[in-house]
């Protein structure tokens, strides 16, 4: 079992009939994540790449059985989207959409307190690339076989940097168990925090890569959950060594605005923290390596 | 997006925000005439630009008479206003606000900002205002009161209460002190805003709550639903070259490096600006031309790059994912038979189709560098532009 995402993961695409999503849940097909369906408001009955679509997610969660949503839709209706997959009983949906207003986000994630712990929704995105478990399934819009299926957990901030980390570790005959994008953007669905947790309980996970950036709490609030409470060996890597201070570097959540959100003191918190920082991002791939040798 | 501090003052007081009577200016004839029709003998001459620290930087200005609003415009208007916000290029001086001085009593800093932790609203206040926020919390922490927003209902009165009382105001002023609170939080979430900041906010001799200067910053990824705030939008202030960027849909921050970058990705953009600066070199930009590298996109990319005049070699960082690497490859083929430029180009390709989109530039007979990984692209990058310096070849075409 790997985390979030399985072979058996029943999935739908919100937004199908748009170009991108097309185009990805084709891909997504051929890597062999269950598809079940998709979900656009007026274009019921249709179908594409041959899954049924549907009006509503309650009617492909009725329909289809699905657990699992990929949100694909434009920014000004993607939160309302989201907010819907909550609802209708979805377990786990991936945003794909970069744009999203923040104060949207804000609605997003109070709305989902609504539900008890235990049947509430886990987001990641939005703004990622989506997440994977090689050789199983795949939810988002990276290219699957830059990834070898193993056991080193990848959660990160950008997509191509995460690339790079897992082509660097394919290099090695390094695999992966989940990669998961948390997305660039100010309010996300999941910290690196969260899903740090679900790494730390997953027996196919023997390590764990942390790829951030500058701006936020995020890494820092992760430094201290490691220090107390992961036992599993975490590789990190900071991005914007050389990224000025104030200015948004391409991702909404990358600037630096408040003490602790530069990438140097990030480095600084997550080192004191016991981590194991790659010092540029052409050796986190040997930086890994050597931290599972050591393991 | 930010915009000036006529226009936040000007949007806040539709939300019940009081503040000084004040009037905009384009010229020192104006300033001086919209003085007079303000009244009072002591107006305060405040240069409009898109940074805070302008008191100290000398775009604030007292006046007494008609003639020393001239002469305080003469000075202002034109000029570049440099403060420790703006970076030593400064932000021109296009306009003035002119605003009838008030007796201050006491002066409090107030800011809404979004708070990443609790991933919701953040008053910030403290009763030390005038400083700088970054000064009060090293100097003055104690003096700093937090309080988040719950967004399903809003800033409550006994929030706001709780503000008023913590910063010590006297309880004739707790009611216009909610009544600014509550006018902030609303235009904040109303206008899809991401910063509100009053500094100061200061008590009048004559008991009245006036925001002294204000700031405001908004969501870009919202301005879709608020035309009225995009048409606030003053191109002036920025750097024009980020403008031009935006205009194209790219997102290109300006440093003062020679190695421009054009790189797919934010995270990949920043680690390969990291990665020069490893190899002993300083990146002119920052460029992410997004998931997908069109060859139109490229092409657009080196344009930008090109028309800083620091830089003086290239670096293209393309992870393809979904799109291989030979249709990149013949984008930046394209973009440089266009382009026809005389700078050393290195490009370091990864992903899929690798080996296509390397034989590809190989077949090109441009002379353009190859690397494969991101270490090597850097060190080309910065061994090639070494070169070049030392053999003074540093020559430029570009269309």
């Amino acid at each position: 079992m790997s985390i979030l995402l399985d072979r058996d993961s029943r999935v739908i695409v919100q937004g199908i009939t748009g170009r991108m999503a097309r185009f990805h849940t084709k891909d997504m097909l051929k890597y062999g994540t269950n598809v079940v369906g998709g979900v656009v408001p007026g274009k019921g009955g249709e179908t594409v790449e041959g899954v049924p679509v549907f009006d509503t997610v309650k009617q492909a969660v009725e329909a289809t059985g699905a657990d699992a949503s990929l949100v694909f839709v434009p920014p000004p209706f993607a939160a309302d989207s989201i907010m819907e997959a909550a609802d209708a009983g979805i377990r786990y949906c991936v945003c794909i959409t970069d744009g999203i207003p923040a104060q949207d986000m804000i609605r997003v994630k109070r709305y989902m307190y609504r539900y008890p712990k235990d049947k509430r929704m886990v987001l990641t995105g939005p703004n990622c690339a989506g997440t994977i478990s090689p050789g199983k399934a795949l939810l988002g819009i990276m290219p699957g076989h830059i990834y070898l299926p193993g056991h080193v957990g990848i959660i990160g901030r950008s997509g191509t940097l995460g690339y790079e980390a897992a082509a660097q570790l394919k290099e090695r005959g390094i695999g992966v168990s989940t990669s998961v994008g948390i997305g660039g953007d100010p309010i996300n669905g999941s910290s690196f925090k969260d899903i740090l947790q679900r790494f730390e309980k997953d027996e196919d996970t023997h390590a764990i890569a942390m790829i951030g950036e500058i701006g936020g709490p995020q890494e820092a609030e992760a430094a201290e959950y490691i220090r107390d409470h992961i036992t599993k060996p975490v590789i990190a890597y900071v991005a914007g060594l050389t990224a000025p201070k104030g200015r948004t570097m391409g991702h909404a959540g990358a600037i630096i605005s408040a003490f602790g959100e530069s990438a140097s003191e990030k480095v600084e918190i997550l080192s004191a923290a016991g981590v194991t920082v790659a010092e540029n991002p052409a050796v986190i791939g040997e930086t890994i390596a050597r931290a599972m040798e050591a393991a | 997006m930010d915009i000036h501090e006529y226009q936040a003052k000007e949007v806040l007081s539709n939300f019940g925000v009081e503040v000084p009577a004040g009037a905009l200016a384009y010229s020192p004839e104006q300033a001086a005439y919209r003085a007079r029709e303000l009244g009072g003998g002591k107006w305060i001459v405040k240069a409009q630009v898109h940074a805070g620290g302008r008191g100290k930087a000398g775009g604030v200005k007292l006046c007494n008479t008609e003639n020393e609003i001239y002469k305080a415009c003469d000075d202002l208007f034109g000029r570049k206003l440099v403060t420790h916000q703006t970076g030593p290029e400064g932000k021109g001086i296009y306009r003035v606000y002119v605003e009838a001085a008030v007796p201050i009593d006491r002066e409090i800093y107030l800011g809404f900002v979004l708070d990443r932790s609790s991933q919701r609203v953040m008053i910030v206040a403290s009763s030390e205002g005038g400083m700088e926020i970054e000064d009060i919390s090293a100097d003055r922490p104690d003096s700093i009161v937090r309080s988040i927003v719950e967004p399903a209902v809003g800033l409550q009165e006994f929030q706001a209460r709780e503000i008023a009382f913590k910063l010590g105001l006297e309880p004739k002023l707790t009611q216009q002190m909610v009544r600014t609170l509550q006018g902030c939080y609303a235009a904040f979430s109303d206008l899809d805003a991401t910063m509100v900041e009053i500094n100061p906010l200061v008590i009048t001799g004559d008991d009245r709550v006036l925001a002294l200067d204000a700031k405001m910053s908004f969501d870009d990824n919202a301005l879709f639903r608020h035309p009225q705030i995009a048409e606030l939008r003053d191109k002036s202030q920025e750097d024009p070259r980020e403008s031009r960027a935006a205009d194209r849909g790219l997102s290109y921050v300006g440093l003062d490096g020679n190695i421009g970058c054009i790189v797919n990705g934010a995270g990949l953009a920043m680690a390969t600006m990291d990665t020069i600066k490893l190899a002993g070199g300083e990146p002119a930009n920052f460029l992410d031309i997004g998931g997908g590298a069109s060859p139109e996109r490229v092409a657009k990319a080196f344009r930008l790059v090109l028309s800083d005049d620091n830089v003086q070699a290239i670096l293209v960082n393309i992870f393809a994912g979904i799109n291989r690497c030979d249709w990149v490859a013949e984008g930046v083929v394209q973009a440089l038979k266009e382009l026809d430029l005389d700078l050393p180009v290195v490009v370091r390709l990864a992903g899929t189709n690798v080996e296509e989109g390397q034989k590809i530039l190989a077949k090109s007979g441009l002379p353009v560098i190859r690397a494969t990984t991101l270490m090597e692209a850097a060190e080309r990058a910065v061994g090639a532009w070494k070169n070049d310096l030392t053999q003074g070849t540093k020559m430029r075409a570009v269309q």
